[in-house]
């Protein structure tokens, strides 16, 4: 796949957009800008992790989905959902309530994701024993990370364990199951409900692996909605038995040390964006390499804290917790679930084609010229001010030398560098007032 | 076409160790050198500032990257180093008590620098300080 046809989740609505800069300011990977009053986004940077989404004041950013009505074209429509989407709901809200509101909405069948991480967990401890892969191996479970491995940390791809996350065995097991029971593999189909952008991504375009068992993706606000309005309409509440054999583990998998808690040796689990490039840096630097396993996620409280997720994050943990706590009063023997019918099948199929990088932070292809370039990089570094105001559309000064650099910016287009122009009569003030208007469109400056 | 960096380590400053191995990670990602070679780089140079920090009184680093090779040069003052060959063995230190108990010293410094670069020059006057060359090809 060329970087060219990378697929991204988070779309920009231009219409909307007021070019505020705050979407540029928090993004980890530097992939926005604003031009002509209005965030651009630089495709091959973006990981997807929805920093942006989150602080956009006026809903300027949008997770693409499918349209819902795809469901209806499939002989068997499958609504594959992560245990988070019940946490959304309070603790009187129950399983057996919300299945029957997703099949009433129109969906043949319901299956949860973490059913796959009962074969995944047992493979996953296989796997650190077994890996020649360099320490610590880093879980593929959040795309996020895996994409912001590729793009940041190149050196680090080659300690991403090879296979594929929950969701993608969830679905791949379903399939088989239905195609056993009758159903063509074209009449089946499978639609993901998600609480992040960056599972969008990649189902739309997957890293290291090119089969796909999932036909769509529905945001979990939407299908909240809809359930919600279905259970109010629902007579009987109380008498929806539903007989749960989800392991304590599974339900806390997509938790915080879901993964980590479950592994042998020294692991660790890290939640949010910024701590997890915080610690990848260490493990560059080569000395980490004690530390058997890390779970990363890009969000904080991992899951729980998903950005289409309408419920508080902390109240989603303390669901989850509580169930979990439950589901371990039962006794559940992960091997007596359905899904062990397939196990031969699925640990022969949960293999991840090596993991690209794709730096975003080489200045040339050739080392002559990127050395060139960064001398320039510097030099123009010693004449910014280093405030990392923003105000030339770029997020930090750094940021603004290497477009500059690039050929995609102007020095001039630094409001410090504009003053000292202007003082020395280089400078008209039409031609300052033209630059700002360029960045930040007429509207800002009342025009 | 030649950059180069400069960075001066204080003795006994622990928590500022690898300041210069990271900005200099920096640097290399942004010229496109190969992730392997640039752990090996990353590595040489946090040993050799580890070294400072854990042993002399201050240094100085000195970096040139050319398109063709990295060549740091590292000098400190401090106690300097008896006996070289002996230095270069897996597990001799001269580390003091003080800086084992913090988990450092353990004596792999200097090899692991060696293990991690195209050349290394030590030059060392006992009782006045150690001069590394660390030469690392990038092709």
């Amino acid at each position: 796949m060329g970087h060219k046809s990378f697929h991204h989740a988070l779309k920009i609505q231009e219409d909307i957009c007021i070019g505020c800069a705050h979407c540029m300011n928090v993004c980890p990977t530097g992939a926005l800008r604003v031009r002509e009053g209005k965030a651009q986004l630089y495709n091959e940077r973006c990981v997807d992790c929805g920093e942006c989404y989150r602080v956009c004041p006026v809903g300027a950013i949008m997770v693409e989905q499918d349209d819902f009505s795809k469901i209806y074209d499939y002989k068997c429509s499958v609504a594959l959902v992560p245990e988070i989407l019940f946490g959304q709901f309070p603790e009187n809200v129950s399983k057996g309530l919300i299945y029957k509101a997703l099949e009433k909405i129109g969906f043949d069948s319901v299956f949860e994701v973490e059913y796959a991480t009962e074969i995944l967990q047992e493979t996953t401890r296989k796997y650190l024993k077994e890996s020649d892969q360099e320490r610590p191996l880093i879980s593929a479970f959040c795309p996020a990370i895996v994409r912001l491995i590729q793009v940041k940390f190149p050196a680090l791809v080659n300690h991403i364990i090879l296979q594929k996350p929950p969701l993608d065995i969830a679905a791949m097991y379903y399939r088989q199951k239905l195609i056993e029971q009758g159903y063509n593999s074209e009449d089946i189909g499978i639609f993901y409900v998600t609480q992040c952008a960056a599972k969008i991504a990649a189902i739309k375009s997957p890293v290291g692996d090119s089969s796909n068992d999932i036909n769509g993706v529905i945001n979990m606000d939407f299908i909240y909605n809809k359930i919600y309005a279905t259970i109010q309409k629902e007579e009987d509440q109380a008498n929806n038995a539903y007989d749960d054999n989800l392991t304590p583990e599974a339900v806390n998998w997509s938790l915080t040390h879901g993964e980590a808690d479950n592994m042998e040796g020294r692991c660790l689990a890290i939640d949010g964006i910024e701590n997890v490039m915080d610690f990848l840096e260490k493990v560059e630097d080569g000395d980490m390499e004690d530390i058997d396993f890390l779970e990363l996620r890009a969000c904080d409280e991992s899951c729980a804290g998903g950005i289409l997720n309408p419920s508080n994050r902390f109240l989603t943990v303390e669901r989850l917790r509580n169930k979990a706590k439950k589901q371990a009063e039962k006794e559940i023997k992960a091997s007596d679930n359905d899904i062990n019918e397939k196990y031969n099948y699925l640990v022969d199929h949960l293999e991840l084609k090596p993991v690209i990088p794709r730096s975003i932070l080489k200045l040339d292809e050739d080392m002559t010229r990127a050395l060139k370039k960064m001398r320039r990089v510097e030099d123009i570094m010693s004449r910014l001010p280093g405030v990392d105001c923003g105000s030339c559309g770029a997020p930090t000064c750094s940021a603004l030398a290497q477009d500059i650099v690039k050929g995609e910016a102007s020095l001039k287009d630094c409001i410090f560098i504009q003053r000292g122009y202007e003082k020395r009569d280089m400078m008209s003030r039409e031609e300052a007032y033209e630059i700002m208007k360029r960045i930040w469109g007429a509207n800002k400056l009342n025009d | 076409m030649m950059m180069e960096f400069n960075y001066e380590i204080n003795g006994g400053d622990f928590s500022k160790a690898g300041f210069a191995s990271s900005n200099l990670k920096k640097m290399l990602k942004q010229i496109n050198t190969d992730p392997k070679l640039i752990k090996r780089i990353v590595i040489a140079l946090y040993e050799a500032e580890m070294n400072i920090v854990a042993h002399a009184y201050d240094g100085k680093i000195n970096v040139k990257i050319t398109p063709g090779q990295i060549i740091i040069n590292v000098s400190d003052r401090g106690p300097g180093i008896e006996d070289i060959d002996k230095a270069m063995e897996d597990g001799y230190s001269t580390a003091s008590d003080e800086v084992r108990e913090m988990g450092f010293g353990a004596g792999m410094g200097l090899s692991n620098i060696k293990n991690n670069t195209d050349q290394l020059d030590i030059e060392s006057t006992v009782g006045k300080g150690t001069d590394l060359k660390i030469v690392t090809k990038l092709r």
